[in-house]
């Protein structure tokens, strides 16, 4: 990491008269004019550098950041999988970098059958009868499915439908989706094992409730068990369930939500179909439906028409249009790629392994972790911080003193069940060689913790930065360049 | 034991050791809480595993079914150039694998990156900060609409100009009806906003916010002037939606006075790719930034004195209001910022400049072609216009002959408006025997 080396911005770079751009002189006869009140009056800062400068800083920015292929990457409920190099390299083969959206669908017949494929492929996975691919990220796909439950309500005249039931271990997405999306939300209490508490949740149950929104495993990893009948409580009422398709990873080749009785689901194709995170984004959301509510869907929507030609259209009865067109595209192509690869038994069995790399890491822990809710789990488990309380050393302490350790930490502080959670997914595409390494590391760090706390509490000391003051940075926001130079 | 794939590390050894460790005998052990009734009864019916030559042949084939045009479409999505060098750096796995950056130590990367690009766009558009990003125009339109009603007390009301893409205010009526948010349509009079129809919308009281788009969905440059004033009197947000690239040449939100820039920021050369991932950029005036939604990236100092970046103010996020924070927007475009950040270090304020100049030429002279053709003229001759513009086909020429005679020769004429009009645009990607190429077309029909 070249940290000292490299750190300033790219605007303390900026040298008066280098440039990094390369365009042509093209002579169309006319004189470039515009009225002077519909110009810029003061114009924008930006660096003037040339393009070794620019590749030169990325480059080793980039050295300053932690992806899936420098190292491990435990991060629970995110399953940081291996992004699969033949995906990216699919996006140009594809030949879609130079398709206008609103070109001809018979011009865009290859992209539109991808969109088609993967669609259905999903259908198969989640057992949907229909899927739209449109929403950009999962926070997306909660937001659409819980507008298509909205519509499908609505358009039989149930107006009374108001709350939206989430339980108290949900991501923090879905509640803030469903209040997008124009619900209450009402918190089903979780039972000791982790599991929704079903009494509590039917005492929630009449005709004012639109929807259940739940993981399958739940956050902790556990699955769900109840379902059944949680799906007949849910569906009596009139009410619809939610599947948050954030944990589908462990249930490949094993059960399918729509078998479970879910209504409405969403997919993260950055999570378990191996598209990358990119640090944030673009991710993709696909949502799926059950018979009948597919009407409902966004626009627009790809339809292979009468003629056998897939084409794309726009439908009266659809919850709404959630983004300019088909959603983030190039990821559907990476994750079309990685379904063909992977095959069904591909698939099958990276679920398995998934859930045995979980329950490896637990059992080889449980001993110095607290471990609140014993297995087996499913892709992930939570620890509610180290078995020894006497040392002092928190969650976030463990989690720094992995950085130094040379692998990500878990998601920390979340589900909000448990008070020092260090929720741990590690995901099929690691070795039992990587595992046992981030198992060292971690009782490495629980036993320092009893011997010399403060080792632990003092981490990370071999990052790129270390205890950046977060505290400040909230209480005088800088978020520009241009404030940097004014403080 | 069947046999792995390429990416599953485990043998059958190993699968046996780790089994014995969880106590498990079998793979199947550890799914003993799934009903037996809710597992699958048959494989999903994708098909056996494929080859990676395998799968190359089949995108090729599919990729054979594309084809791509010389693009005179725009309608929010502009073919401007990719500099190489931006590919390669967005390809860097350390940028591409990473996850949102929650733990800024192993994290600087991303980190900075999105404070440059927050530099960026707050300069582009005039603003005093960014977020890092959202999905895409018109999701950050939308949050735009919802920022100024979550910034008004009990006001409901949002004008839309009539002038703005279609596409972007179906989305807005989307995200507005179940928040109750009402959405009126201000009406346009030749093409741009209507200011008296503005005023008066405004004096009935209850606005939260204005949203106008420049230059207009119709490719005009509305002239503001004062705009910002009859907004601000009326106690209403202004915001503007404007295509990122243009701003390197057109007055910008903040000079015309907006409270809040948002837009589509796939102008700054990302790859049409049929529609995404593209960049939706949200900025605002200083004090909205506790309103701002997304992932917002602030710097500070370590315990070593040195600077660093981290995730900020994220007491606003859903992570830790739940249903209460101002979106449920959890990630940002990632890659997409990045590259919007690379683009405009590499273009510098001089190539963005150029940029404009060539696209805005080139329109001009495609438009100057085609009415001199005859068969073809300006629906708005009055209005100055940047890249983009509507032309009328005089009888009986319709814009889908057009259309579809272009498309035989591998042309994208444009997006039909109306039942006469034909919007066009251009970019510097546009060469002048390409102009001659489409003029050549519409002559001979």
């Amino acid at each position: 990491m070249n940290n000292k080396l490299y750190s300033p911005l790219i605007f303390e770079k900026s040298h008066k008269g280098r440039k990094g751009y390369s365009l042509p002189d093209y002579d169309y006869g006319v004189e470039f004019e515009l009225p002077s009140s519909l110009r810029r009056h003061t114009a924008p800062v930006l660096p003037e550098v040339d393009e070794p400068t620019v590749v030169r800083h990325y480059t080793n920015s980039s050295t300053n950041n932690f992806g899936v292929d420098s190292g491990f990457y435990p991060l629970g409920s995110c399953t940081m999988k291996y992004n699969p190099k033949v995906n990216e390299a699919m996006v140009d083969v594809a030949n879609v970098a130079n398709l206008h959206p609103l070109q001809p669908a018979a011009t865009a017949a290859g992209a539109l059958e991808i969109y088609h494929s993967l669609a259905s492929a999903l259908c198969r996975i989640g057992g949907m009868a229909e899927f739209t691919l449109n929403p950009f990220a999962g926070a997306h796909g909660e937001y659409t499915g819980l507008m298509v439950i909205r519509s499908y309500h609505l358009d039989r005249g149930d107006e009374t439908r108001t709350k939206v039931l989430v339980p108290d271990s949900a991501h923090g997405t879905n509640p803030a989706s469903a209040a997008m999306a124009g619900f209450d939300i009402v918190e089903v209490k979780s039972l000791a094992d982790g599991t929704i508490d079903v009494d509590d949740l039917v005492s929630k149950l009449d005709n004012t409730v639109a929807a259940l929104m739940m993981t399958n495993p739940n956050t902790i990893g556990m699955f769900e068990h109840s379902i059944p009948r949680i799906a007949e409580a849910v569906h009596a009422v009139g009410a619809l369930l939610y599947y948050d398709g954030a944990n589908l990873n462990p249930m490949l080749g094993v059960a399918r939500p729509g078998d479970m009785g879910f209504d409405v689901m969403h997919i993260n194709l950055h999570k378990t179909f191996s598209t990358p995170h990119g640090g944030g984004g673009p991710g993709a959301g696909p949502v799926g439906v059950r018979d009948g509510l597919g009407k409902y869907l966004p626009n627009p929507r790809v339809v292979r028409g009468a003629d056998g030609l897939l084409d794309v259209v726009f439908d009266d009865t659809a919850c709404g249009r959630m983004g300019a067109w088909l959603g983030n595209f190039t990821v559907y192509i990476k994750a079309l790629a990685y379904i063909l690869t992977m095959g069904d038994e591909g698939l099958a069995m990276a679920g398995k392994l998934a859930t045995l790399n979980a329950n490896y890491i637990m059992n080889s822990l449980k001993s110095l972790y607290e471990l609140p809710v014993a297995g087996p789990c499913k892709h992930e488990f939570v620890f509610d911080g180290l078995k020894d309380k006497s040392t002092g050393v928190t969650t976030m302490n463990v989690a720094k003193a992995l950085l130094d350790r040379g692998f990500h930490a878990p998601t920390i502080y979340f589900p909000l069940l448990f008070h020092e959670s260090l929720m741990i997914e590690p995901t099929e595409t690691e070795s039992r060689e990587t595992l046992d390494s981030f198992i060292a590391a971690m009782a490495d760090i629980a036993l320092t913790a009893s011997d010399n706390p403060q080792a632990v509490k003092d981490a990370p000391l071999n990052t790129p930065v270390v205890h950046p003051d977060e505290d400040e940075a909230a209480l005088n926001p800088i978020v520009t360049y241009k404030e940097l130079c004014a403080k | 034991m069947t046999d792995f794939n390429r990416y599953l590390p485990h043998t059958a050894e190993d699968i046996a050791a780790m089994l014995e460790r969880c106590g498990a005998r079998t793979l199947d052990d550890l799914y003993a809480d799934v009903p037996r009734e809710l597992r699958l009864k048959k494989p999903y019916g994708i098909g056996k595993p494929m080859s990676e030559p395998e799968l190359e042949s089949l995108f090729r084939q599919i990729g054979a079914l594309n084809k791509p045009m010389t693009c005179f479409a725009g309608a929010g999505f502009y073919h401007h150039y990719t500099p190489a060098a931006v590919g390669a750096i967005c390809s860097r796995s350390e940028f591409a694998t990473a996850y949102t950056p929650y733990q800024p130590e192993i994290s600087q990367g991303t980190l900075q990156y999105i404070f440059e690009y927050q530099s960026m766009m707050s300069e582009l558009t005039g603003m005093d900060a960014s977020n890092a990003s959202v999905y895409d125009g018109a999701t950050a339109t939308a949050e735009a609409m919802i920022m100024s009603v979550a910034s008004a007390r009990k006001r409901n009301r949002v004008l839309i100009s009539s002038t703005l893409s279609p596409a972007v205010a179906q989305v807005l009526s989307t995200y507005a009806v179940p928040r109750g948010i009402i959405l009126e349509v201000i009406p346009a009079h030749h093409g741009v906003t209507d200011r008296a129809e503005l005023r008066a919308m405004l004096g009935a009281g209850d606005v939260a916010g204005v949203i106008l788009q420049q230059p207009n969905y119709f490719g005009i440059i509305e002239d503001w002037e004062n705009i910002a004033d009859d907004i601000h009197a009326a106690k209403a947000l202004m915001v503007v939606n404007a295509h990122a690239s243009t701003l390197g040449v057109l007055r910008s939100p903040g000079e015309w006075g907006a409270d809040i820039a948002c837009g589509e920021a796939q102008s700054l050369g990302m790859p049409l790719n049929y529609g995404g991932p593209y960049l939706g950029y949200l900025c605002c005036r200083k004090a909205l930034l506790r309103k701002l939604p997304g992932r917002i990236v602030g710097a500070t100092t370590d315990a070593r004195g040195n600077r660093a970046f981290v995730l900020t103010l994220q007491a606003r996020e859903q992570h830790i209001r739940r249903q209460k924070a101002t979106s449920n927007i959890c990630s940002n475009q990632g890659i997409m910022t990045l590259h919007a950040a690379v683009y405009l270090s590499l273009m510098g304020e001089a190539g963005l400049r150029k940029v404009n100049e060539l696209s805005c030429c080139a329109a001009h002279a495609l438009a100057k072609a085609l009415a001199g053709t005859g068969r073809l003229a300006l629906r708005y001759p009055e209005h100055p216009f940047l890249n983009e513009f509507v032309m009328d086909t005089v009888d009986p020429l319709t814009p889908q002959a057009i259309i579809d005679a272009a498309a035989a020769e591998g042309i994208l004429a444009g997006v039909p408006v109306g039942e006469n009009g034909l919007m066009l645009a251009a970019t510097e990607m546009c060469t002048p025997h390409d102009i001659e190429r489409l003029t050549n077309i519409v002559s001979n029909l």
